[in-house]
């Protein structure tokens, strides 16, 4: 019977040949993540469970880049809780902002070569959803569940349906991996895909680089999703090759595979969009918005602080300025991501822009730190949410775009398009 | 036999987790100091209004957004003792069931019901009943395992009991 590539990865982790949409399975995980915010409280389940040993020492991964570096006594408490849990397991992967080559954890981890197709990744966050571009099975989770398979290296999954999205057409100018998964929620909606596994498929989609497929996947939980997935391919082998030097055994789906539905996307007229707050589903083009005035910029995050991203917004800041009404507060979303952008002047691009270059961190994205938002202000940002009070004061704005938007915006202090700032 | 008595309280659809708990409290992990902050900015009565065995009426997708735990033992902490939705985001479903906290769906309850309305849910049974507006419905029953884990009072001590039969497993 044929499978979809979601199905045969779940069959493969629980040694059970076929699973099908709806069945329960026990399966077997590859990796388990965490970040500061999530870590403490399954640290504590995991030993109120009594679970003495993690798993395995190589397979639990540790980052912290949502309140670090501390902007708080109390964050500072929960970093510290997680270095002596790192220790005290000896754990191979333990990440820290300001401590080595450390960053957002969905930027990191690829980037580490620790994400390999075919493999059940279970994280204590939302955005793990984001490794599926690399064909493998990325899934959210809360802290008890995350316990849970540091101390069994196991979780029980209910096996999605799938939605399969093809894409086809040629992208015109200016339109990125961001426009093409906002275009997409804006059609499916927050609750278009509750508990199914999305696939995205088409030529548009295999001509996106590595990066921009880690961006499309990363907000297919935006539309309810479990898993977000892409066929790994000579881009993504290249890509692990030299950063892993695990032998990479991927899964791919068959060709009698079944689908819940097939979604046709035509991307040939499709514009930059913009998410207009309070939802990552209320999508329209740029053009529908431009000229809105906004208070702030904020380029980086999981879903778009890769180095792309930068050059991206580099292209439309160099020899510009940004507005004198905005403040723009970009992200490289790792430190070698950093190390790169220092290295092909796009720093050097952004200060002299007037922007200011922070260091990597979730910080804004999640409201927590490094450039807020009070009651009245707007902001472009380049992140993935932007729900009521999200960035900061209930009575704030979020409009999500890509780097190019977010650039452009900056240096107009509206709302506007990449072309009508060069 | 589980029975939760108590009053309703709604909230509409696509209740979000930022919604529920905002992400500048997310360094705290003490479920009492969390109650504080649950729903603060759509429902700031609730902290003086909600009592033990009370329970939560929600429209679509409820607990949409990050998968931080810390919305449902806010939720927990304030005295919400079930929770019961048209629909339910995946993580924060998932959560509820892991710390106890029984969730169903029941849509038909939720339409009808109107905030302060008191409730009776016989849990093992699925029965939601609005006893104020003598009306009862038939929730969509909690799949079996997941039923041993809400009985075992959540993952923790499901996991717990399992350990402690079994042992830890053998490092890979």
């Amino acid at each position: 019977m044929g499978m979809t590539l979601g199905e045969a990865i779940l069959a493969r982790a629980s040694g059970r040949t076929p699973v099908s949409p709806g069945d329960l399975v026990q399966a077997r995980v590859d990796l388990v993540l965490g970040n500061d915010v999530t870590m403490p409280l399954a640290i504590e389940a995991f030993r109120r469970m009594g679970a003495k040993q993690v798993f395995d020492r190589d397979r639990v991964v540790l980052v912290c880049d949502h309140f670090a570096p501390a902007p708080t006594v109390q964050a500072a408490a929960q970093l510290k809780l997680m270095r002596q849990f790192a220790q005290e397991q000896e754990l191979t992967n333990y990440y820290e902002v300001g401590s080595g080559l450390a960053g957002v954890e969905h930027a990191l981890l690829p980037e580490e070569g620790l994400i390999l197709p075919g493999t059940l990744v279970v994280g204590a966050d939302s955005h793990t959803i984001t490794y599926g571009a690399f064909g493998a099975f990325g899934c959210g989770f809360g802290s008890s569940d995350v316990a849970a398979a540091m101390a069994l290296g196991e979780v029980w999954l209910r096996v999605p349906p799938t939605t399969k999205l093809v894409y086809r057409g040629q992208i015109r100018p200016w339109v990125s991996a961001k426009d093409l998964i906002l275009h997409t929620l804006g059609r499916l909606t927050s609750r278009g895909a509750i508990y199914q596994a999305l696939e995205f498929a088409g030529p548009v989609i295999e001509g996106l680089s590595v990066e921009g497929r880690l961006t499309l996947c990363n907000m297919a939980v935006e539309a309810g999703a479990k898993v977000g997935l892409v066929t790994p391919d000579h881009k993504v082998f290249d890509y692990l090759a030299s950063r892993s030097s695990a032998s990479v055994e991927p899964v791919f789906g068959d060709s009698e595979a079944r689908y819940l539905r097939t979604v046709d996307i035509q991307v040939d007229d499709l514009e930059p969009q913009v998410a207009l707050p309070p939802s990552p589903d209320r999508v329209v083009p740029v053009s529908r918005v431009a000229g809105l005035h906004i208070d702030a910029v904020i380029i980086g995050s999981c879903t778009n602080g890769r180095i792309e991203d930068l050059r991206s917004a580099a292209q439309l800041l160099e020899g510009r300025h940004v507005a004198q009404e905005v403040r723009a507060i970009i992200i490289p979303a790792t430190q070698r991501i950093y190390l790169q952008a220092l290295e092909e002047g796009l720093v050097k691009i952004f200060l002299q822009a007037g922007a200011a270059v922070s260091v990597p961190t979730c910080g804004p994205c999640f409201g927590g730190h490094m450039g807020l938002l009070t009651a009245g202000e707007r902001a472009v940002s380049t992140t993935n949410r932007n729900f009521i009070g999200r960035m900061g004061d209930p009575q704030s704005e979020v409009y999500l775009a890509s780097p190019a938007v977010a650039a452009a915006s900056a240096v107009r202090g509206r709302i506007t398009l990449p072309e009508e700032v060069l | 036999m589980i029975v939760i008595e108590g009053r309703a309280w709604l909230a509409g659809d696509d209740l979000d987790t930022d919604q529920i708990l905002h992400g500048r409290y997310l360094s705290v992990t003490d479920p009492q100091e969390l109650a504080i902050h649950c729903c603060e900015d759509i429902r700031p009565d609730l902290r003086e209004r909600v009592e033990p065995g009370d329970i939560l009426l929600a429209g679509e997708n409820l607990g949409c957004g990050s998968s931080r735990e810390h919305a449902v033992l806010s939720l927990r902490a304030l005295g919400i003792s079930c929770i019961v939705a048209k629909s339910f985001a995946r993580i924060f479903f998932r959560n509820c069931i892991n710390l106890g906290l029984p969730a169903l769906e029941c849509p038909a309850a939720v339409a009808e019901a109107e905030d302060g309305d008191r409730f009776r849910v016989v849990l093992q049974e699925g029965k939601v009943i609005n006893r104020t507006k003598r009306r009862s419905y038939e929730a969509a029953p909690i799949p079996g395992f997941l039923a041993r884990i809400l009985a075992a009072g959540g993952l923790e001590n499901y996991v717990r009991q399992l350990l402690a039969e079994s042992g830890s497993p053998q490092r890979r």
